[in-house]
């Protein structure tokens, strides 16, 4: 009866999706391009309660929590051309720990350029703009990365399809530019029938395993299947982090202007709930 | 059940070889709904408890040995109704080396400091407004104000209190219009709020006066502060927008010098003559970082033409700074500092003689260097302000560790270095000081 459920959710869920009629002669960019497109850019609009739990390696915990509202600059969902792919904002509301309570991070992502960051201080009252850094650094101390979070250029990698079995296909991706990255090389086991990928493996130029990502729930939204809980895991410290997606919601409506000093200063209340 | 093999998977991979092909997720059943927003909380609620220590590592015989002994506890109370939020923050505060007890919400001394009371509307799509007690923050520079005159505690700054203790609240109503052209706030302060200022009482400084550093013991100030609401009001504007990725600024101000710089000539008490400010500032990426200039006027009023030795004169002051990732977790800051006297010949002809005169320009130069360690649970700090002219200078290191989701632990110190006694850094020099502080957050 589960199984069933489980199948019928899928067919609801492709049905809707602009995902649904692929076939298994895509190549490995079409593939990339359908695994972001489901990763980062459903909707035109989107909100989310965040939930991170990391563990360092022995045993201490943290907990961080926030709202995350995110807005399309493009206003397609084709992925011919990669109509979709545009930049995107973002505004990250701190909930917990007590000491980030009420901070906001803002990100506007652009392709083209450096993200705009800023940083707003409710103490103080200061907005603070960010200098722009490095992409693959822990995101708020967690075993994520910001590109985890806020997505990976397709065109900054290789691709190449090396496995395909009944549920994935396996691509290996290689970065154009290494010397701007930790890893040497890195693969994704990417869903065939939602095209979400479920796991990416981060490698050293020894083939040692750096981190390891790994979707652990998924639910549909709106028509929309959603990674709602995901796990990061970094061999090298040890450390892991659960990250729990809860009250999300697509296509809310969320206003440009949202994403703008007035509201760093004035947190949108009627949107972060 | 997926999960679980998941993590016994996860537990037991070898971190060498190819990578396994995952197990499944939990596939959720059937179709979630859109989440509802959830409902309005009553209150929300936050605080810490945070508790400091500081001592003296040079003699001062006008100060307490002790630089900081103080525990307090903030409260922070909002709740949102339907056309407007509240907003509370206060510290019950029990600080040893401050003999007063009552209560003094301008100076917030006493046992209960009022951070911020105040009611946040929107009465219209374009307009914010914000009435009662609140932290008012503008402008680019990092430690360094311009545009920004709204109240700052000085004593906290230099004693190693908080980084947020360095903005004092003002009292006041500010109204912000967002139109597509451009944004406006205007504040206005309808009794002059002035800074929580360096007046000998924790920190010693120079005198002109006496003509050496003073402190407790004779050189505390008890300024002419006006009182009068409405007469002696503050008015703040700002204009300002985005040009792409570049926020601009317009800035006026119609009040007071915020610190004493003046004197009346009958009673020799410190004044706080009337100051007009007119300025600009620009910031925006530069160079994988963000550059910003910041430029004003200061037009002392009642001292226009510079030849009242008893007023500060008119000046122009300049920033320009820049900062950037250096390296991962790394952050290098820097800025230049001018201020440039307008009417230098005046005041050279009206110094009193035997005073040290201050050149026409004084240049400042500071650096800011963040390093983010141990999962950025430690934060290396280090700010530092240098002034080639007066050879002065002023060191803020800080040493910061997250011990856990509630507690913190914090370290630092304030040093000044300084030649002469009279120069702006220089005559702090007798105040370096280090501190410890834990916190916990709730």
């Amino acid at each position: 009866m589960r199984a069933l459920k489980i199948g019928l959710s899928f067919l609801a869920a492709l049905a809707l999706s602009p995902a649904a009629n692929a076939g298994d002669t895509m190549d490995a960019t079409d593939i990339v391009h359908r695994a972001n497109y489901m990763s980062y850019y459903q909707g035109r609009d989107g909100r989310a309660q965040v939930t991170m739990t990391i563990t360092d390696s022995q045993g201490r915990e943290r907990t961080r929590k926030m709202t995350i509202l995110r807005r399309d600059d493009s206003e397609s969902d084709a992925l011919d051309g990669a109509a979709y792919l545009g930049g995107q904002k973002f505004y990250v509301y701190f909930h917990r720990p007590a000491d980030v309570s009420k901070m906001v991070f803002m990100v506007w992502k652009h392709l083209q350029r450096d993200d705009d960051r800023w940083l707003y201080l409710p103490a103080l009252d200061l907005v603070k703009r960010i200098a722009a850094s490095d992409k693959r650094t822990s995101f708020i101390g967690s075993d994520f990365f910001y590109e985890d979070v806020s997505g990976r250029l397709p065109e900054d990698d290789e691709h190449e399809l090396i496995e395909t079995s009944e549920t994935f296909y396996r691509l290996r991706h290689t970065p154009k530019d290494p010397a701007s990255v930790e890893f040497a090389w890195f693969e994704t086991f990417i869903h065939k029938k939602t095209f979400l990928p479920i796991q990416a493996v981060y490698f050293d130029g020894a083939g040692n395993k750096l981190r390891t990502i790994t979707a652990t729930r998924v639910d549909t939204v709106q028509g929309h299947p959603t990674v709602t809980a995901a796990t990061a895991v970094n061999h090298s410290t040890g450390s892991r982090t659960n990250m729990e997606y809860s009250s999300v919601a697509y296509d809310i409506g969320l206003p440009d202007d949202i994403f703008s000093e007035r509201y760093l200063r004035r947190a949108p209340k009627k949107y972060l709930r | 059940m997926g999960r679980w093999i998941l993590l016994a998977a996860i537990l037991f991979a070898s971190s060498h070889g190819a990578a396994q092909e995952p197990a499944l997720p939990d596939f959720g059943e059937g179709e979630l709904q859109p989440a509802p927003p959830e409902p309005a909380a009553e209150f929300e609620f936050g605080g810490f408890w945070d508790t400091r220590l500081g001592a003296r590592v040079v003699g001062d015989d006008d100060q307490h040995s002790l630089s900081l002994a103080e525990t307090r506890l903030q409260f922070e109370l909002s709740r949102d109704f339907e056309d407007f939020s509240l907003n509370l923050t206060g510290d019950l505060l029990y600080d040893h080396l401050e003999g007063q007890r009552e209560i003094d919400p301008e100076k917030g001394k006493g046992v209960f400091d009022l951070r911020q009371a105040n009611i946040v509307a929107t009465p219209h799509d374009q307009v914010d407004v914000k009435l009662g007690r609140q932290v008012l923050t503008w402008g680019t520079g990092d430690l360094v104000f311009i545009n920004d005159l709204f109240p700052k505690d000085w004593n906290s700054f230099f004693l190693g209190r908080d980084e947020e203790y360095l903005k004092a609240p003002s009292d006041a109503l500010k109204a912000s219009w967002f139109t597509d052209a451009a944004n406006i706030d205007l504040v206005y302060t309808p009794r002059f709020d002035a800074d929580r200022f360096i007046d000998g009482r924790r920190v010693s400084y120079y005198s002109s006066t006496a003509r050496r550093i003073v402190g407790r013991g004779g050189g505390e100030v008890s300024p002419d502060t006006p009182t009068r609401w409405f007469d002696d009001d503050e008015w703040a504007g700002r204009l300002y927008r985005n040009l792409g990725a570049y926020e601009v600024a317009g800035y006026a101000y119609r009040g007071r010098w915020k610190s004493p710089q003046g004197q009346d000539a009958a009673t020799g008490r410190a004044t706080f003559p009337e100051l007009r400010v007119y300025g600009g500032s620009a910031r925006g990426p530069v160079a994988g970082g963000i550059a910003n200039l910041e430029v004003a006027y200061y037009d002392s009023r009642d001292d226009r033409g510079g030849a009242n030795a008893l007023v500060r004169n008119s000046e122009t002051r300049f920033l320009a700074g820049y900062e950037r990732e250096a390296a991962r977790d790394l952050t290098l800051g820097v800025q230049w500092y001018v201020e440039w006297m307008t009417d230098h010949d005046a005041y050279l002809a009206t110094l009193p003689a035997g005073s040290p005169a201050r050149d026409q320009d004084r240049h400042l130069v500071t650096a800011r260097l963040t390093y983010l360690t141990h999962n950025q649970n430690v934060e290396w700090s280090l700010f530092g302000f240098y002034a080639p002219g007066d050879r002065d200078a002023y060191l803020r290191p800080r040493v910061t560790y997250k011990a856990s989701d509630s507690w913190t632990v914090e370290s630092g110190g304030n040093v000044f270095f300084g030649e002469d006694d009279h120069t702006f850094l220089g005559q702090f020099r007798n105040n370096s000081n280090v501190y410890l502080a834990l916190r916990y957050g709730f």
